[in-house]
């Protein structure tokens, strides 16, 4: 399985603020090695993140979307000690899954 | 918050252009770095060095959990900080890459040419004991530089890493005080911090380790050593020697008494 993301997920007013860090290359596909092989395209494709059951974010993601990115959105109806779940899966229909308590 | 301060940035960047900009464009970078670091990718390299420092590993089938940074076998929380340091096991002064790679030697039974052939980040990746490096330095977060001065070979290191600062080699004749020695100097868009005040030195500590936006790798201070050599013209210094634990004594010394941010980002 990948190395693990690092969600923080906070409680401001009525709603949450979720900041996640991902491990992954990211590789577009379109760069070569040094010794001029193209690199093959990897990289994430779908991120969803849920809460009680209910998907508060989802996204379809391409080649644009830099090297182990950074993900901040905000979503409404949460509480402090709510668990959320983040999950994305790449081009290599390798997955990853987290869960995050909303603080 | 932080969209304000984007958009303060990119504002500041523009009005940069026009030459009447309040604030250089060395301050806009400053900005930028620091709204960067709240959500560092660093953190990742933290977490896989920690999984690395527990997890048992080489031909002894060991963790690093014994290894000890100058406070105790194990004991990771404060160490960087306080690096480099008098090892009495070895009888040197170490800074903090040097002590980890010794660990994995010496706990571990990993071969020290197997450790150093990739010394440093490439686009290749991070090399384990540089995700190490940026674990142990994360567990000094927020906490205040405090490099001992109590033991003789520590005194002695310090001096050495003066001298080395001054002394002016290689085809453009310089020294690390052509650049770093006073205040106010330059080059292209890079401020370049007067390392012999507290206030400059501690910029030479602070951000490193550093995670590379281009490469998105960690570089750490063995790496800034010896790129410094690089631009220097000087022949590479070898990777964990003496020489470079003196100069980033030196460096931390005069840095001492502020406070460290824990691992950066660069460009």
């Amino acid at each position: 399985m990948a190395d693990p993301m690092k969600i923080r997920a906070t409680l401001q007013g009525d709603t949450v603020e979720v900041r996640v860090l991902m491990a992954h290359n990211m590789e577009t596909g379109a760069r070569k090695d040094s010794s001029g092989t193209p690199i093959p395209a990897h990289f994430i494709q779908t991120v969803n993140a849920t809460h009680n059951g209910k998907v508060v974010f989802a996204a379809q993601w391409g080649t644009a979307i830099a090297k182990n990115p950074f993900l901040q959105f905000k979503f409404k109806g949460g509480a402090k000690g709510d668990k959320l779940q983040l999950s994305w899966t790449d081009n290599k229909n390798a997955s990853r899954t987290d869960e995050a308590t909303i603080g | 918050m932080n969209t304000r301060l984007i958009l303060a940035a990119l504002a500041g960047t523009a009005l940069a252009g026009t030459a009447l900009a309040q604030t250089s464009p060395t301050d806009e970078f400053q900005k930028f770095r620091d709204v960067m670091e709240e959500d560092n990718p660093a953190e990742l390299f933290e977490a896989r060095g920690e999984e690395y420092w527990k997890t048992p590993r080489g031909p002894k089938n060991a963790s690093l959990e014994q290894c000890d940074l100058g406070l105790g076998p194990g004991v990771v929380k404060g160490a960087y900080v306080q690096m480099p340091r008098y090892f009495a096991d070895v009888g040197q002064v170490m800074d903090a890459e040097r002590r980890v790679v010794h660990c994995m030697v010496t706990l571990q039974g990993l071969k020290y040419e197997d450790i150093t052939r990739q010394p440093f980040s490439n686009d290749k990746g991070t090399p384990d004991h540089v995700s190490v490096v940026t674990y142990v330095a994360g567990e000094s977060r927020d906490m205040k530089i405090a490099v001992p001065q109590a033991h003789p070979k520590e005194r002695d290191t310090y001096r050495i890493g003066q001298e080395i600062f001054g002394f002016r080699a290689g085809p453009y004749d310089f020294a690390c005080s052509t650049c770093h020695g006073a205040d106010g100097r330059r080059i292209r868009m890079q401020d370049l911090p007067n390392l012999t005040k507290p206030e400059g030195a501690v910029k030479g500590i602070l951000g490193w380790p550093g995670y590379r936006m281009t490469g998105g790798f960690m570089l750490t201070s063995q790496w800034r050593m010896n790129d410094c050599f690089r631009q220097q013209r000087f022949p590479e210094p070898k990777y964990l020697s003496d020489t470079v634990t003196a100069i980033l004594a030196y460096q931390a010394v005069n840095a001492n008494g502020q406070l460290y941010r824990g691992p950066g980002i660069k460009r």
